[in-house]
């Protein structure tokens, strides 16, 4: 319990510090906001309204504070760049709320993706490297350069190879066809495999590796000579007994990914010109629309810690014996 | 029970060297030299597909693929090699000063490199280009700062084990300045276990250029990119499949060669 708590803190003093950085790092930037916002022919006294309409006219400390108040209240800003109407810049929260969605599913259904392919695969390949034969051997050999080259591949090519095969070739999705998931779930969901494919498939690759290499080390302890002499089957030694102990491994190198997983998406959302916080962020940076960025960085920053917090809790409740150390 | 590979060549090395090596001599060539213009259009050549004339075919405006290919080839090898200069050598100093002395620094220091660590890096080097702006030296400095504290974990890891050993302890004894004992006594011991790191690190370097280039944030043009010609490529995915295939087929050569190349030199050390 005593270590959750110093965990929290931890987590806490973390997202302080990032935000403080993310913050701090966008007022040291070179170019003024208000000549940004309204051009360089704008009157002064104009200039000047702006800049207290936006809080610049006070220091940076007091600035962050206000900033950081207002994120805690749920204000999390208004853009520079877009605008609801005629005179009123576009809240960030609203500008983020219905593109958040979006990236959480592609995300999501890429881990789905990953756990349901690479653990059967791990396994099998453990499977065929212990043990001895021809085809065995082949299996295991073909395995290893299968996944050595899916990992060379650059997530962005290997969208437009999904793209190209199974959009042009196959036919199974219109690619840059987006569908919202407002009107069509389903349809959302079929849209996003492909995507999430791409993502997922060198990350199944490493995976499935270090399941492999887990249950090979697994099976050299001494517990599975004595399973095998109580008498269980090979079947019942791998999957009732290797298979459980390897995966705690993998438990810990899925959570270490994850943060692998959501820039993926930002990239993968670009190919498949999806509209998640990724598009949103790439956008922001080329148009130097300051407060999204920040609060996209705080945002992903906060959903990466907190999984890396989950994996740790996690793990504790699949293996006790790390609490009692 | 691993064999003990015969002698220091094993068919990893030979792959990796052989596909780095085709990779690295036609960005040096491309550099200099290009078959055809790398700029020159030509209306009647528009997607051509790949022949004796054009072996990568030609793109939307009749260049010739593989020439534009070289040039970005060239390009992309120079900005790893600079990331990986950048960052291996900041990443040497920080990590043999705490991993030597130890202390508060080392505390401070090895806190950030675990926060940098558990963060995307293109993440990372998309916030820091959105501070410092597009163009070619902003992503080498950018990803040469996010490149950075791979390389301390490493070498301060290694300082750490040398730094008690007895020939350490000797040397120490006899006087020798703390200097010469970093970086002339310890130095040249990591060099094993570092080079695999660098190796490593050049191919996350290449693929995050890449990465920033298609996402338009990296290599701007005029410069030639293969993360660049990517996403020209992506657009004519139904007319033109080589004209994307040529540019990713390229990036993945570079990275596998290099993967090999440095799973075969672990493999001729241990």
């Amino acid at each position: 319990m005593k270590y959750f708590i110093k965990k929290i803190i931890t987590l806490i003093m973390t997202l302080f510090l990032v935000s403080v950085a993310a913050f701090l790092a966008f007022q040291i930037i070179p170019g003024d906001v208000v000549t940004t916002i309204l051009g360089t022919e704008a009157t002064p006294e104009r200039e000047e309204q702006l800049r207290e309409e936006l809080g610049l006219d006070k220091p940076p400390v007091v600035r962050y504070f206000n900033w950081a108040e207002d994120v805690l209240r749920g204000d999390l800003g208004r853009s520079y760049r877009y605008s609801k109407n005629m005179n009123e810049m576009m809240p960030v929260a609203e500008l983020i709320g219905d593109k958040l969605p979006v990236t959480l599913w592609l995300a999501a259904v890429a881990v789905f993706l990953i756990i349901l392919i690479s653990v059967p695969l791990g396994v099998l390949w453990a499977m065929s490297a212990s043990r001895s034969g021809r085809a065995a051997h082949f299996m295991d050999a073909f395995l290893g350069v299968i996944t050595q080259t899916t990992m060379a591949i650059p997530s962005f090519f290997l969208g437009i190879l999904v793209t190209y095969l199974f959009g042009i070739l196959f036919k199974l999705f219109v690619p840059g066809r987006y569908i919202s998931y407002q009107e069509d779930f389903a349809g959302f969901l079929g849209y996003l495999l492909f995507p999430a494919l791409s993502i997922a498939l060198p990350k199944i690759a490493m995976t499935a590796r270090f399941l492999r290499n887990s249950m090979l080390t697994e099976l050299k302890s001494d517990y599975v000579r004595t399973a095998y002499s109580k008498g269980c089957t090979r079947k019942r030694v791998m999957y009732g007994h290797v298979l459980r102990n390897a995966l705690m491994p993998v438990v810990t190198f899925l959570g270490m990914i994850i943060a692998e997983i959501v820039a993926g998406s930002i990239v993968i959302e670009q190919v498949f010109g999806l509209p998640g916080i990724g598009r949103l962020l790439i956008s922001s940076i080329n148009t130097r629309d300051f407060p999204v960025v920040e609060i996209l960085i705080l945002y992903i920053t906060f959903v990466v810690i907190l999984v890396y917090f989950l994996v740790d809790i996690l793990y504790r409740v699949i293996d006790p014996r790390i609490s009692e150390k | 029970m691993k064999k003990p590979s015969g002698g220091k060549w094993n068919k990893y090395l030979v792959a990796g060297l052989f596909m780095t090596g085709l990779a690295v001599v036609l960005g040096i060539v491309g550099f200099f030299w290009t078959p055809y213009s790398t700029t020159a259009m030509s209306a009647s050549e528009k997607f051509a597909a790949p022949s004796l004339r054009h072996i990568f075919g030609t793109d939307n405006f009749g260049r010739d693929i593989f020439s534009r290919v070289m040039l970005g080839l060239s390009t992309t090898i120079v900005i790893g090699s600079l990331v990986v200069l950048f960052s291996a050598s900041i990443g040497i100093l920080l990590g043999a000063l705490t991993g030597y002395f130890g202390g508060i620094i080392d505390e401070i220091v090895m806190r950030i490199t675990d926060a940098v660590n558990g963060f995307p890096s293109i993440l990372l080097a998309l916030v820091l280009i959105s501070i410092l702006g597009n163009g070619k030296q902003n992503v080498i400095l950018a990803l040469g700062i996010v490149f950075v504290p791979s390389y301390v974990r490493i070498v301060r890891s290694e300082f750490i084990r040398l730094r008690d050993a007895d020939y350490i302890k000797r040397a120490r004894l006899m006087g020798v300045s703390r200097m010469r004992i970093l970086f002339v006594h310890i130095l040249p011991n990591i060099f094993s276990v570092f080079w695999v790191s660098v190796m490593i690190g050049f191919n996350n370097a290449i693929l995050a250029e890449s990465g920033m280039s298609y996402l338009g944030i990296g290599v701007q043009p005029p410069d030639a990119s293969l993360g660049k010609m990517l996403s020209d490529a992506q657009g004519y995915l139904q007319t033109a499949p080589w004209y994307a295939l040529a540019p990713g087929l390229t990036i993945v050569w570079v990275v596998l060669g290099f993967s090999l190349f440095s799973e075969g030199i672990r493999r001729t050390q241990s």
